[in-house]
């Protein structure tokens, strides 16, 4: 064998190359276990961190690159040399490649679906949830039968189709017909599409009140980064408030001049009772936040300067919902969706959906935002001594829940 | 066109004119030549693609591993990142200015800005554009716009925080976010520079493909290159003054006092004076820019794909007219869609279902241009050159990207996807990824023409296989977290016990954003590599048939020696039957193809059909033309 030959020859190319690669491994390897032998207490977690350490072992993989770059270069100047056909068929080696990604990343999409899609929300716990979930899953249908077949379609032509010098491609510049269908298949889907969307915005944003079962309202304040809940107390109707109005004590702006405010509750966390149509009245001090449940498919901005509305009703009390997913500790949570500044990301109040008792037992515990403090600024009379003042607002609380119970037992 | 003075310094007929020396800054600098300031947006596009990029790996280093310390970065954040663990406004700072450099300085600038410079003169015919002049202040806008974006890095304050889209009252309230300070006037002064240089870009497209035409070149032979950048600087142009308007509107509320924006706002207990403002007003200025802004992104880099695709299919692109349309389609509705983005912002209901219907007829259109992307790979007889490869890499991302904004358009499945992570990868995917595809295949299609050598294909295979598998392995997975209901723009998933299962998530995504940016450094290699040390290029690199290629691969300050080439053909004619060559140039007259014209290729000319006929009974047709 002449030594051109040797030089030229495909094997010794592969040769070759494999060599550079096994040599440089196990020299690392050997560097590796050398450093290893001499100093056996090296903390390798700082060079973990080092950024020098990923430098070098980025630079180590461009060097194994450039080598298998050169390598081919070599392979393909010696074939164009002896005059032979070129030696990688790139074409080939692309298309070939779009097929192995198309079926590796079936299977990519089929693992995610069922595995990440496996660790998404439980079922809508709302009325309107349950429908915005049907259309979800329409539209999931839809759009995962057109995304496999044109991911199909995509990466098979450009498997089948490869260039080939012996092949003409076809020319077909135009055709009206198929035109028009793909036109006309795709706006009647969406014209199916849009208008059961339509029809589910409209069930959620414009409810015809049913006075048999008025909703309880329950005001959301939003600010950097925390969240007030205002009940309405026994009269049902949460009082006004005029942010002129807002001072250290009266943090929310409440106008209790207003004979609807003065029995309006606080409460440290959300608890609705189950079956209950919920008037969410959303507004916001500073910022624009947004009031997201995610459970309840319940999502409003909060918006300073005017008030959003969404109304909803909760099907799944948390026991249940406990007990759905398996999980003792499951607890519906509304936070913040909207970048608001550096606490978005911890903005949160718990959501406790029960039943119509509990949630009544619970109400009556609640504290009232008017205080003595502020029935001095607001020149309210106050109860002169604090025992007094306490079995009063008991008093005042009880009646409070027996106006509530008569409100929702209308 | 008198106004364009020729100085071939490099012709051949030197006799012919009188010509001045060109200096190093009147060449390289201040150059008024259409090509040389395409490469200056390009360069400037890919320096701040790459910047942008560093960018998102820190945040992305912040969600994949939110309570470790990486004492690198406070070596180069210093304070904004004390103890190697950056900070939660810091945090929104990268988001807000990734956002800001990928949508407005890489995809809009680095790509309309190149592409429309390099290819409209020379695929249409002219000597340069209408307005030389103009057309190197539009560059020169924009690249102070990119000095003052990335100097409010170097401020005490840091840069504009409030999120990409900068909505009130968080970006105006100074006490809000340490960003809306002093960061966030400079983030409004580049967005006016950058928005008098997109004008000035938009409105010198226009007038020259409508005016400086070459003789032949109608509407309907034009490639749809140019239809696409056509049609992109008309939108540009009718949309970007609308974001002008709001941006002073927010200045004056910013700086003099006035409340367009604000209204009924109380910091903690300071009651702010504002009064009759809506913070809802600025996102319908903003987003009436935003949402045609996101097709001035994507339709270039169809445009580009279109010309890619049908030159390395070696077939006419199926369905020109269809294309033009819904391009055209496109172009009319992204006007009126651009409430969704509003659903659930506050917006009238009323106002939210009109939206979705328009939102989703505009997905008609996407569906066509889609299926005839399909349509002439079929039967083609496909090259598989790195342009080809990224070409193809598009249309795969603009379907799946395409079909989640199918979800998001749907008014009523937008409630519980606003602002989550679904959104995040649903214009990551149709935005990030298949319009930085698109500019991609661009880059190392018109390479050639661009710097006269090759890029290394090799590399480019390289660069495009670990850029696309990685872009679906960062961005598939990020639905899912949006279907939990899993904020954007969150610091950390610690506070919430229901997001730690998806910690693992990040920390892949993580690692693979990182393969995708290094992936990228083979890309940078081999472009600055190739143009000092790549292989010459040919005239005709690709076989192509527009007109670019019959320019000289020196570059000329007028394109064309001599007089400019007549056009007679439209630029599809690839694998003609009948033909003895898979391509026809568009400046090849009919008469010296009598063996490969077809009745329609005359547009009823009855005497250019008699020849033809006469011709044919002449010459009958001895071997089988498919």
């Amino acid at each position: 064998m002449s030594l051109r030959k040797f030089i030229t020859s495909k094997t010794t190319a592969a040769l070759a190359v494999l060599f550079t690669v096994f040599a440089n491994t196990s020299v690392f390897a050997q560097d590796a276990a050398a450093g290893a032998a001499a100093a056996p207490k090296v903390d390798m977690g700082e060079v973990y961190k080092s950024v020098v350490f990923y430098i070098l072992v980025f630079l180590a993989i461009c060097l194994f690159i450039a080598i298998i770059g050169k390598a081919i270069r070599v392979y393909e100047l010696s074939r164009e040399a002896q005059g032979k056909p070129v030696g990688i068929n790139w074409n080939r080696v692309n298309s070939s490649l779009f097929a192995l990604f198309l079926v590796v990343g079936l299977y990519g999409v089929y693992w995610e679906y069922t595995v990440h899609g496996s660790m998404l929300l439980p079922d809508a716990a709302s009325v309107h949830g349950k429908r915005i979930d049907d259309m979800f899953n329409l539209t999931l249908i839809i759009t995962t039968i057109v995304f496999i077949a044109t991911h199909i379609l995509l990466f098979g032509f450009s498997y089948i189709y490869k260039y080939s010098a012996k092949r003409k491609a076809y020319y077909y510049p135009h055709n009206n017909t198929i035109e028009k269908i793909w036109t006309i298949v795709p706006a009647l889907v969406l014209t199916v599409l849009v208008l059961m969307g339509f029809l589910t915005w409209r069930s959620i944003f414009y409810k015809v009140e049913d006075p048999k079962n008025m909703p309880i309202q329950i005001e959301m304040t939003s600010e950097q980064f925390k969240w007030s809940i205002r009940y309405p107390g026994a009269d049902g109707i949460v009082g006004h408030k005029n942010y002129k109005l807002t001072t250290a004590s009266n943090t929310l702006g409440i106008d209790f001049k207003d004979l609807k405010s003065r029995d309006d509750q606080m409460a440290d966390e959300m608890v609705i009772p189950v079956g209950k149509p919920i008037k969410l009245l959303l507004t916001s001090k500073d910022v624009i936040h947004s009031f997201y449940m995610p459970h309840f498919r319940v999502q409003l901005n909060t918006v300073p300067g005017m008030q959003t509305v969404f109304e909803f009703t909760p099907t799944i009390t948390t026991a249940e919902m406990q007990q759905k997913t398996n999980d003792p500790n499951f607890e519906y949570l509304f936070y913040c969706a909207k970048i608001c500044g550096s606490g978005h990301y911890n903005m949160k109040k718990v959501v406790r959906v029960v039943s119509m008792a509990e949630y009544k037992t619970w109400l009556a515990e609640q504290q009232t935002y008017l205080n003595d403090d502020l029935r001095k600024q607001f020149n309210l009379p106050v109860a002169p001594s604090k025992v007094e003042a306490g079995t009063d607002s008991a008093a005042t609380d009880s009646a409070a829940v027996k106006t509530n119970q008569m409100a929702l037992n209308k | 066109m008198s106004t364009i003075a020729l100085h071939d310094e490099h012709n051949h007929d030197h006799a012919d004119h009188g010509h001045h020396k060109e200096t190093l800054i009147s060449k390289y600098i201040f150059s008024m030549d259409h090509k040389m300031i395409a490469k200056q947006f390009l360069i400037t596009g890919i320096i701040m693609a790459v910047i942008a990029m560093g960018l998102s790996i820190l945040f992305r280093i912040q969600l994949a591993w939110p309570d470790k310390n990486f004492p690198f970065l406070e070596t180069f954040l210093g304070k904004w990142a004390e103890g190697g663990r950056i900070k939660s406004d810091f945090y929104l700072a990268l988001v807000t200015i990734h956002g800001t450099i990928m949508v407005f300085f890489v995809l809009t600038a680095g790509l309309s800005g190149t592409f429309s410079n390099l290819l409209i003169p020379l695929q249409i015919g002219a000597r340069d554009m209408a307005s030389p002049f103009l057309n190197m202040l539009s560059y020169w806008f924009f690249f102070s716009a990119c000095v003052v974006m990335m100097a409010s890095f170097f401020i005490q304050t840091g840069p504009a925080s409030g999120g990409w889209t900068v909505y009130p009252p968080l970006s105006v309230i100074e006490t809000a976010i340490p960003g809306s300070g002093l960061g966030m006037t400079m983030w409004l002064i580049s967005m006016v520079l950058f928005v008098a240089s997109s004008l000035m870009g938009g409105i010198n497209y226009v007038s020259t493909i409508l005016n400086m035409r070459t003789k032949g070149m109608d509407l309907w032979k034009m490639p749809l290159t140019i239809w696409a950048f056509f049609l992109t600087a008309i939108l540009g142009i009718l949309s970007f003054p609308v974001l002008v308007a709001g941006v002073v509107l927010m200045v004056f509320d910013r700086s003099f006092g006035t409340s367009f924006y604000l209204s009924d706002i109380v910091m903690g207990t300071n009651i702010l004076p504002n009064e009759g403002g809506s913070p809802i007003l600025w996102q319908h200025l903003f987003w009436f820019l935003g949402h045609p802004e996101v097709y001035i992104v994507i339709m270039p880099a169809l445009g580009i794909s279109s010309e890619v695709i049908s030159v390395n299919s070696r077939k006419p692109i199926f369905g020109y007219h269809a294309m033009v349309y819904s391009l055209i389609g496109i172009t009319v509705l992204s006007f009126i869609v651009w409430g969704h983005h509003m659903f659930v912002t506050g917006m009238n209901p009323l106002l939210g279902g009109v939206f979705m219907i328009t939102t989703l007829i505009i997905a008609v259109p996407s569906a066509v241009k889609t299926f005839n992307y399909l349509a002439t790979l079929w039967r083609g007889n496909i090259r598989f050159t790195p342009g080809m490869l990224f070409a193809i890499g598009l249309v795969s991302f603009f379907i799946s990207g395409g079909l989640t904004g199918i979800f998001l358009g749907n008014a009523s499945l937008d409630i519980n996807l606003h602002d989550t992570y679904f959104v995040v990868a649903h214009f990551h995917l149709v935005m990030g990824s298949a319009a930085i595809f698109g500019m991609l295949a661009g880059v190392y299609h018109w390479y050639p023409k661009m710097f006269g050598r090759m890029m290394n294909a090799k590399l480019g295979y390289l660069h495009f296989w670990l850029t696309f598998i990685a872009a679906y392995l960062v961005f598939f997975p990020l639905h899912f977290l949006g279907l939990d209901g899993v904020p954007r723009r969150y610091y950390a998933f610690t506070e919430f016990e229901f997001m730690k299962k998806w910690l693992t998530v990040n920390v892949f995504v993580t690692w693979a954003a990182i393969m995708a940016a290094l992936a990228q450094v083979a890309f940078l290699f081999n472009f600055f590599y190739s143009i000092f040390k790549g292989k010459v290029a040919p005239q005709n690199p690709w076989e192509s048939n527009t007109l670019e290629w019959t320019a000289p691969v020196e570059h000329l300050h007028g394109n064309w020696p001599g007089e400019i080439p007549t056009v007679y053909r439209w630029p599809y004619d690839y694998s003609k039957p009948g033909h003895d060559v898979d391509f026809i140039p568009q400046t090849v007259p009919f008469s010296q193809t009598m063996s490969s014209n077809l009745p329609h290729d005359f547009e009823g000319n009855a005497e250019a059909e008699k020849i033809q006929q006469d011709w044919e009974l002449a010459n009958p047709v001895t071997e089988n033309k498919g």
